[in-house]
């Protein structure tokens, strides 16, 4: 790493990737030298286009389909499939190639996520892959970009930053390692997009941060992407005069995000147009949803406007005529976007959730509830006591408050764009705070919308040179497995388990923590396999804790691990007694190992092939 | 509306953008058309041109600069990608009523101007407002001004500004693979 001559921060997004980069060498202090690498990708067949952004899809084309030539990269003979803004033009076409949101089934429970899979309503003549192996096509397009643009520096020497949601579990983070590991990269880091987009804002204030947040400050970081909302809370605290940052709560995996608007208003619109007498086809409501995006941006944008047109164009070459005309109004995307997606709420709501059809399609488990307002209340509310622990916060975690007060807001994500959306969310969390008589929320300004993920993804391999300010955080969660208590067996009864917390909350990456009290016995051939927890709110809880019980808020079941002690110069059926270590890499993963007395280690694998139900 | 009151906004529109590259690429049809500004017959105005670009037989002309037509056709591949320019131009407007061509047109002015501002950047060549009085010192650059009307003495020159003019900043126009054919501008479409 030391060698490396370029921080480069990759965001490996829902539905768009990007990649940004700082110049070491000619970087100082806070000033660092940064750019976005432009990534160049096929626009239609046959045109390559340089874009900021790669549209994190994939399509798996027919072999007629294209003249090979046209969809083939220089130098990259026989590749099978076409990522970027093709694919997802092409697959809009023709959805049944199309492999999407990757990332989200990359922590779908339901889902072997190694085996190939998508897309999911594929013929059988189409080679599916993996979530996991679309994954590492993104990232080496990414890297064969790179490597062309810099031949001298390649990806794999350079000191390199992937970000992934705060709200991914152990299994997704490992196997975005595992994706990274693929396309030959060794020395890199997993890094929260919230994070990434506060130390963005870091890197923009030009050092200045130091004057608009203070000791008691929380920042609540609401990112909301394409696709998914992610949430974080990082308060500033001081340690021997110097500001410290410290993420302290990460939300939810909470799938909704700026295409749900984009398809919600089009529904809006399709139905106004059905009452009028115009039934649309599939392919024209594409269309809206295009055309209404445009619109959506214009009477965000511009407070003036109070009707903007929306034209869904023929598909044949007859122009006139064909095309279908029709308006939104303001009144339309306030009800459909703004009431929908940020509705005025009370802090105590909570997401509604309806429970499942028997026979829902299997799918990914997008949120129930539209309001995001809704889930930061739930997420403010179950956080209420995040800074019990922290010096200097005592105000903000008395008894009577019923959520935790932000007192600065950070926005990232392309929905922000909205100034609407944005100021609606002040709007509401303003409303809370005014009810416990706190102070309103600061606007913390001057994002990329867009890049600020990648970006602050190469400022923190910048950062972690020595330069600048670090966001402290660790694990977000603390984690146990479950053990089976010992009592005598009751037919139809499942014995009690409790949870023996093997890696506690704010676990820093390098450190590592054995479980020495605790043996098991493993037998040697014999797969063994533990269930496995996480808690987002018990912080109190250090390893070898065992509990015996506990609310359904607190805890989560996560999928379950799973230990194979291989038979090498052992006899199957033997038994050795074992303890537990955790630690949390280098790189940001959570690492489970079974110790043998003699000092053997063997990897606890997370079980990702899928075993839970679908949904969540 | 009469005809005598001139085209409607959307036939200047189709105007507008068939001419788009004309302006662009032909500078004695641009200055003919600023002569227009001027009051003075086009057609005459481009017969003159059409003389005076004539004479000097005597030595070997200069050759003239071939244009490869790919760049050109790209760009109107993605004028109808985006803007559906082509279908527009082809499509016979007169059956219509001005209310339909209009629905058409945000199509394509909204896509043409997308595939325009993604791929160039365009900027007046003056930047004062149209009508405003403006001086031509001496050496002003007469491939990006055109002077008409009353041309005679000496530079300074002062005049009023007609049209902005129009000049292309930055161009990037898509890389094309190998065996590429860029004269399909749009495919056809087969729904299986």
């Amino acid at each position: 790493m030391s060698s490396a001559r370029y921080s480069v921060g990759i965001d490996l997004g829902t539905t768009h990737c990007a990649l940004s980069f700082v110049d070491l060498i000619q970087s100082e202090g806070e000033g660092a030298q940064q750019q976005v690498m432009g990534v160049p990708q096929f626009t239609s067949p046959g045109n390559v286009e340089e874009k900021a952004l790669l549209p994190s899809f994939l399509y798996l084309p027919h072999p007629e389909e294209f003249a090979q030539d046209d969809i083939t990269p220089p130098g990259r003979d026989g590749r099978h499939y076409v990522v970027g803004e093709l694919a997802r033009s092409q697959g809009a076409r023709t959805p049944i190639r199309l492999v999407a949101s990757a990332k989200s089934w990359l922590c779908h429970p339901g889902i072997d996520r190694r085996a190939a899979v998508l897309p999911l309503d594929a013929p059988e003549e189409v080679e599916k892959i993996s979530p996991l192996q679309a994954s590492i096509y993104y990232l080496q397009e990414l890297c064969d970009t790179w490597n062309n643009q810099y031949p001298d520096a390649p990806l794999a020497k350079q000191s390199v930053t992937i970000t992934v949601p705060a709200s991914f579990d152990p299994a997704a983070r490992d196997l975005t390692a595992e994706a990274a590991r693929a396309i030959g990269l060794e020395h890199f880091l997993l890094l929260e997009e919230p994070q990434a987009a506060l130390y963005s804002w870091l890197q923009a204030t030009g050092g200045n941060w130091r004057k608009q947040v203070h000791v008691g400050d929380i920042i609540l970081v609401v990112d909301v992407g394409g696709g998914t909302t992610d949430l974080s809370l990082i308060a500033v605290t001081e340690q021997e005069g110097n500001l410290i940052l410290q993420r302290i709560a990460v939300g939810d995996h909470i799938l909704l995000g700026g295409d749900n608007m984009d398809l919600a208003l089009a529904h809006v619109i399709s139905a106004k147009l059905t009452n009028q007498g115009t039934r649309l086809e599939p392919w024209q409501l594409q269309g809206l949803t295009h055309g209404c995006r445009a619109a959506k941006e214009t009477l965000l944008n511009d407070a003036d406007v109070e009707t903007v047109p929306v034209v869904v164009p023929s598909r044949g070459s007859r122009l006139i005529g064909g095309t279908l005309r029709t308006e939104i109004t303001r009144a339309e995307l306030m009800q459909a976007i703004v009431e929908g997606f940020f509705p005025r709420v009370d802090v105590s709501a909570q997401p509604l959730s309806r429970a499942r059809g028997a026979l829902t399609r299997f799918s990914l488990p997008y949120a129930q509830d539209a309001a995001i307002t809704r889930h930061l209340a739930a997420f403010l509310t179950r956080q209420s006591g995040a800074t019990v622990e922290l010096a200097g916060f005592e105000s903000a975690s008395t008894g009577d408050a019923c959520f935790l007060h932000p007192t600065a807001i950070l926005f990232n994500g392309g929905v922000f764009k909205g100034q609407l959306m944005a100021d609606r969310m002040c709007e509401v969390i303003n409303s809370w705070l005014q009810k416990e008589n706190v102070s309103h929320v600061r606007v913390l300004e001057g994002m990329d919308l867009d890049l600020a993920v990648a970006k602050g993804a190469a400022y923190y391999g910048y950062v972690r040179l020595g330069q600048g300010v670090r966001i402290r955080g660790g694990t977000a969660k603390s984690y146990y497995i479950g053990v089976e208590s010992a009592m005598p067996a009751v037919p139809g009864i499942e014995p009690p388990i409790q949870a023996l917390c093997v890696a506690p909350f704010g676990m820093e990456e390098g450190t590592c923590v054995e479980l020495p009290g605790r043996e098991f016995g493993l037998v040697v051939g014999e797969p063994v396999r533990f269930r496995f927890f996480g808690s987002s709110v018990r912080r109190e809880d250090h390893a070898g804790v065992m509990l015996d019980h506990w609310s359904p808020e607190e805890i989560e079941e996560l999928e379950e691990i799973e230990i194979n002690l291989p038979a090498e110069n052992r006899s199957p059926g033997e038994v050795v007694p074992v303890h537990l270590q955790a630690a949390i890499t280098e790189t940001g993963t959570l690492h489970l190992e079974a110790v043998s007395p003699s000092g053997e280690h063997w990897k606890v694998e997370f079980d990702v092939r899928g075993s839970m139900e679908g949904g969540s | 509306m009469s005809e005598s009151a001139g085209p409607g906004f959307i036939t200047r529109f189709f105007l507008a953008f068939s001419f788009f590259f004309r302006f662009m690429f032909n500078k004695e049809f641009a200055g003919a058309v600023m002569r227009i500004g001027k009051g003075e017959s086009p057609a005459v105005a481009v017969e003159e041109q059409a003389i005076t670009a004539k004479p000097k037989p005597e030595a070997v002309p200069p050759p003239l600069k071939e244009t490869p037509p790919d760049s050109a056709l790209q760009l109107l591949g993605l004028l109808q990608q985006e803007g559906r320019f082509i279908d527009f131009i082809e499509e016979d407007v007169t059956q219509f009523s001005d209310a339909d061509i209009g629905a058409a047109v945000r199509v394509v002015h909204d896509g043409c101007r997308r595939a325009l501002h993604d791929h160039m950047t365009t900027e007046p060549v003056r930047s004062e407002q149209e009508g405003a009085r403006v001086t031509l010192s001496a050496g002003f650059d007469a491939s990006a001004i055109r002077v008409t009307g009353n041309v005679t003495g000496k530079p300074p020159f002062n005049g009023t500004l007609i049209h902005r003019g129009w000049r292309v900043k930055t161009i990037t126009l898509p890389k094309l693979t190998e065996g590429h054919d860029v004269k399909v501008l749009a495919p056809a479409e087969i729904e299986l």
